[in-house]
């Protein structure tokens, strides 16, 4: 059954879908878009190192990108508003990646690939080292589950009930770096943080909890994932961007849903 | 024996010291409010007790199994971030939707069990944070300007809560108010403090103990005089200070 591409694809894509929802889901509550971005665009500076010391792709993408969002963090607060951060450090590492990867010769490198993934090129290895990264978030999300959301929610609250906020944050960008690294090949660093934000932004209208919302933004993302693919391979359309369109779709269908029955309410 | 202990507490943010050698106690089911203008180091004192802020020298002493309440000064919850006041009450402790009802009872709102918290006005949401840090049964409740947003009748109910509180519970509170005629009535002690402990005691001594006039005036204008009183005030006592900005 592994054998087909399409198969793979599709498994690789619903597994990406499924760490991305409930990161975004803490992503979008606590204003961390564009975070994540950075951390994205981040990982062609470890895919560029990667291939000049010919090591693998995923391991050198989550470290730069483990570094980024360790950077941004520790910086954040001494002296620069946090967007300003990372439109410096974001940019200033994609521009480095892509010079990096431009001396890199004798190597034919596809640069679309890493931008907009490569998906229907997922390898057996490629599956299991997705499923196993986003097997890892999940886990780490349900384990860490209501001491993320208390931070998420107030940092005093969280010290009052013995937590560590400080450790929290940490947990969501080690998260953060290794839901990167293994979408890489399947939506592209540039899209990475549609999957993140999109199926949490359109799960929101139909939750009460955050429970349910991480778990609706879950069934989204697989569904967009699903469907974008179906769609690229009958309207031979790139297959990162098709599901980054189905979920934007789904969002602004639910939207005008939501619109509609408050009027009517 | 006393559940909080603060001894010769000093906090600093890099070189600028906002604590310095600020000694607290609190007994079980005392009243005690905190009152001191702006940047005077209220809340990083209450920062400081419950673990949130490193302090810079001396020692804070919780009794042993100490079960703390907190209710913070403001808390925003995203638009983005669906959460009924059940599922939020259920935040760190897993509780029965008995025990959260009853705590909303006790914070004086027992309706709200299935709201979203975003919905609710900013008296309902005080106190869904107050049934909040009553849910486990604390020793001592903390208080950081828990009535900042709301207005005045708004506020006054709130501290007759907090008073049926200690009266039904028998927990101890330690408060911080900016709300000077409530506080005064409503204390068994007042710590008025700037940097330092200026003084303290039962609320009619402190009223009228030449420090506090110092940083509140007197009579009805106190309230107001909180917003210009004059950060580089000296006392007779020789304590050495930096007023904190």
């Amino acid at each position: 059954m592994l054998d087909d591409f399409m198969i793979r694809a599709t498994l690789a894509g619903v597994g990406v879908a499924c760490a991305a929802a409930p990161l975004g889901c803490f992503v979008v509550w606590r204003r961390m878009a564009y975070f994540g971005d950075a951390t994205a665009h981040a990982a062609i500076l470890g895919v560029a190192l990667s291939l000049a010391l010919q090591m693998s792709i995923f391991a050198g993408a989550m470290a730069v990108a483990l570094v980024m969002a360790l950077a941004v963090t520790h910086l954040a607060g001494r002296g620069y508003a946090m967007d300003t951060l990372l439109g410096v450090l974001a940019h200033s590492a994609l521009a480095f990646g892509l010079v990096a990867v431009s001396f890199l010769s004798g190597i034919r490198i596809d640069l679309m690939a890493y931008l907009f993934g490569d998906i229907l090129a997922v390898s057996r290895l490629d599956l299991m080292v997705i499923w196993g990264g986003a097997a890892l978030v999940v886990a780490l999300i349900v384990w860490r589950w209501s001491a993320l959301l208390t931070s998420t929610l107030s940092e005093e609250l969280a010290y009052a009930s013995g937590l560590d906020p400080r450790r929290e944050q940490l947990i969501l960008t080690v998260s953060l770096a290794i839901t990167v690294a293994v979408a890489i090949k399947v939506v592209g660093v540039l899209l990475i943080a549609a999957m993140l934000i999109i199926p949490a932004a359109a799960a929101r209208g139909l939750a009460r909890t955050p429970e349910a919302m991480a778990v609706i933004a879950a069934m989204i993302g697989a569904f967009a994932a699903i469907a974008g693919l179906r769609a690229a391979y009958l309207f031979d359309t790139p297959a990162g961007p098709s599901i980054v369109c189905v979920a934007a779709i789904v969002f602004a269908a639910l939207n005008l849903i939501g619109w509609r029955s408050q009027r009517r309410a | 024996m006393s559940l909080i202990n603060v001894k010769n507490l000093s906090v600093a943010y890099g070189a600028n010291t906002v604590l310095h050698n600020v000694d607290l106690h609190l007994q079980p089911g005392e009243i005690v409010t905190i009152v001191g203008p702006n940047g005077s180091g209220k809340t990083s004192l209450l920062r400081a007790i419950i673990g949130a802020t490193k302090p810079a020298s001396g020692e804070i002493t919780l009794k042993r199994g100490l079960k703390i309440g907190y209710v913070p000064q403001r808390l925003h919850i995203d638009q983005t971030l669906p959460i009924t006041v059940e599922r939020f009450m259920r935040l760190t402790d897993p509780v029965s939707q008995a025990n959260c009802q009853a705590a909303l009872e006790t914070a004086g709102v027992p309706d709200l069990l299935k709201r979203q918290m975003s919905l609710l006005s900013g008296g309902q949401f005080q106190r869904v944070l107050l049934a909040r840090a009553l849910i486990n049964g604390p020793d001592v409740l903390l208080l950081d300007e828990a009535t900042q947003g709301l207005d005045q009748p708004g506020s006054a109910a709130f501290y007759r809560q907090i008073e049926a509180v200690r009266r039904d519970t028998g927990c101890a509170i330690l408060m911080i108010s900016h709300e000077l005629h409530v506080v005064m009535s409503a204390s068994d002690r007042v710590i008025c403090l700037n940097g330092h402990v200026c003084c303290e005691g039962a609320p009619a001594v402190v009223a009228s103990a030449p420090e506090y006039r110092a940083l509140f005036g007197t009579g009805t204008g106190g309230a107001l005089a909180l917003y210009r009183h004059d950060h580089d005030h000296d006392h007779d006592h020789a304590h050495h200070h930096e007023a904190a900005e």
